[in-house]
């Protein structure tokens, strides 16, 4: 690292520059040694900068438009929609654009389960992640709530219930959350305010986040250490730099025609129907990206049980640098442990499915065995198998397989079948 | 320092505790008003009551009124309703109540329309006990609101509610 030997080239760089090292800083994101062989999968993050900038400026626009009040939010909404100039590509930009993001969010998160990136010495990075995740995921369902239609005002009372299942004290907790004895006006306005002010507290952390990830440094696909800067890194700008914006281009492509060709496919209709507190509607679902949660509730039949699964489910992730015991990261050396995350993969997306399912027969069966297997990946699978899988021999360096002699440069993405068949 | 740890407190040790604790019981004096602004209001309290004309309803029927936000069932049960209400054994309730304590006039049913597992309203006349069912999460209610199927975990709650004369029922 040249961090401490930089000098700006100007004189007056150099005397800011003593009094606020911003240039040392951008000099050290710029040069940030970053490993060669990084995937598009680690693009992720740039992109999830690029979604969460998008929400908070789009937001902080309809923060004008918009009006806090149980009589009034749904048709200034609707305002939004048919008078403010572009107001509906504000608001369908920043509707599909939380979807956008948790859609990036989880191609990250399983990118670091793959690759092994939550292990030592990454575990702070990725409890960050974790928590920020969680972050989102109360900004996401707080922000649902504003347009005040059928589903945010159903939601709202079904996610603020689930509080109410804590012995002794459940009832005061969630008339204390609703400033009353049901979702109502005074629920609104605070669910508005913290809208607003949880989005700068996901900057902050990730502003840590990378912090804490530019201490070690990116893990890679081999998920080997490696000596930095060496032959196995390149500076962060341009090539990575480069590389992010491609995927963000693409990315884009996606994001867009949400926004422009079906931007409430992912909603839900009966969000156009305004609250109503006296109707539930026939059928309650979460937004997407909640619904594996919202199976793993459902499939316990006893409320506070359901309740205490749904949390755990998170933590289990938080504690997992501690429950996945195997010091080799990346599951390509990892033969045994490959085949149980694409189990995890598909357990997932069979919860998500299950949790927009009615909760009944076949259905619940499932989502229970699946719920079952969420929880045993975690706590029985992955800590045995750091003890009882025989991994495969790991390069000591990105370039390795290749200087080696090897014939194939796609030595560096499976070294081990090039040195089975030698 | 290491001379210390086995030293008694001294007086700077005292104070050092002293003014911690001092300074803890003042941030929580200071941070209980903004904890406490988000409890009920006022005027939310202010609302703690409502009367309600109940002259036409007719046997059978159901009407549903608005009462701190929340749905308010009242349901002017049917003779077989009511019996079937008071048939049921205790021993197969999950949340045993007799329905003699629920609706001390027998005829109506008085009741929060909120489901006591998340909340949802539950729909009128349906489920296995052709009375109340909640469609969000599947729980079946009785003809005295109580729960006997799905992952709802006590009765549909009554609240308080005097009859202020033949004709009006003053629930809170």
């Amino acid at each position: 690292m040249s961090d401490h030997d930089y000098q700006p080239s100007s004189k007056l760089g150099k005397w800011f520059n003593d009094r606020l090292p911003l240039l040392t800083l951008s000099n050290h994101l710029k040069e940030y040694p970053t490993p060669k062989n990084l995937n598009y999968w680690w693009t992720f993050g740039g992109i999830l900068t690029f979604c969460l900038i998008t929400q908070i400026i789009t937001g902080i626009i309809l923060g004008m438009h918009y009006i806090a009040h149980a009589d009034l939010a749904f048709e200034s909404v609707e305002h939004i929609m048919r008078d403010v100039n572009y107001g509906w590509l504000i608001r369908y930009v920043h509707a599909n654009g939380a979807s956008m993001f948790f859609l990036a969010v989880y191609i990250h998160i399983f990118r670091a389960l793959y690759y092994g990136s939550y292990k030592s010495p990454r575990e702070v990075i990725w409890i960050i992640g974790m928590i920020i995740y969680f972050l989102m995921m109360a900004t996401a369902f707080m922000g649902y709530v504003l347009p005040w239609g059928q589903m945010s005002f159903w939601g709202a009372t079904v996610i603020t219930n689930l509080f109410s299942a804590i012995p002794l004290v459940g009832e005061s907790i969630t008339n204390w959350m609703w400033g009353g004895y049901a979702v109502d006006n005074p629920t609104l306005t605070r669910f508005f305010s913290l809208h607003y002010l949880l989005p700068f507290l996901i900057l902050g952390l990730v502003i840590l986040h990378i912090w804490a990830l530019h201490v070690p440094g990116n893990n890679n696909p081999i998920g080997i250490d490696l000596k930095k800067p060496s032959k196995d890194t390149v500076p962060f700008h341009p090539y990575i730099v480069i590389k992010d914006l491609f995927a963000l281009l693409l990315f884009l492509i996606v994001f867009a025609f949400f926004v422009f060709y079906s931007p409430n496919i992912l909603g839900h209709a009966d969000n156009y129907i305004e609250a109503n507190p006296l109707v539930t509607p026939a059928h309650i679902v979460p937004e997407w990206y909640l619904l594996p949660f919202y199976a793993i509730l459902r499939s316990i039949p006893d409320k506070l049980f359901g309740v205490i699964a749904m949390f755990a489910s998170i933590f289990v992730l938080v504690i997992l640098p501690w429950l996945d015991t195997s010091k080799v990261r990346s599951a390509i050396f990892r033969p045994i442990y490959k085949q149980f995350y694409w189990f995890l993969v598909a357990d997932v997306i069979i919860l998500g499915y299950m949790g927009a399912m009615p909760a009944e027969g076949t259905y619940l069966v499932i989502a229970r065995v699946a719920t079952g297997y969420y929880f045993i990946h975690f706590l029985i699978i992955l800590p045995f198998l750091g003890f009882k899988e025989k991994t495969l021999e790991v390069p000591l360096s990105i370039a390795e397989p290749v200087l080696g002699g090897f014939p194939n440069e796609a030595a560096t993405k499976d070294t081990y079948n090039i040195r089975k068949n030698l | 320092m290491s001379e210390s740890d086995n030293k008694k407190p001294n007086r700077r040790d005292f104070i050092l505790t002293a003014t911690t604790a001092a300074g803890a019981v003042g941030v929580g004096v200071a941070a209980w008003p903004l904890i406490d602004q988000m409890n009920p209001d006022a005027s939310v309290k202010a609302l703690a009551s409502t009367e309600v004309d109940i002259s036409g309803v007719q046997p059978g029927q159901s009407i549903t009124v608005l009462w701190r936000g929340k749905p308010v069932f009242i349901k002017r049960r049917t003779k077989e309703e009511i019996d079937s209400a008071r048939a049921v054994d205790l021993k197969d309730l999950k949340h045993p109540e007799k329905d003699e304590d629920r609706a001390k006039n027998p005829e109506w049913l008085v009741m929060l329309g909120v489901c006591t597992h998340l909340g949802c309203v539950p729909l009128t006349d349906k489920g296995d006990y052709n009375a109340w069912f909640c469609p969000c999460h599947g729980s079946h209610y009785d003809t005295s609101g109580r729960i006997r199927k799905g992952p709802a975990p006590t009765n549909l709650e009554v609240p308080k509610y005097v009859f202020v004369d033949s004709k009006t029922i003053k629930i809170g």
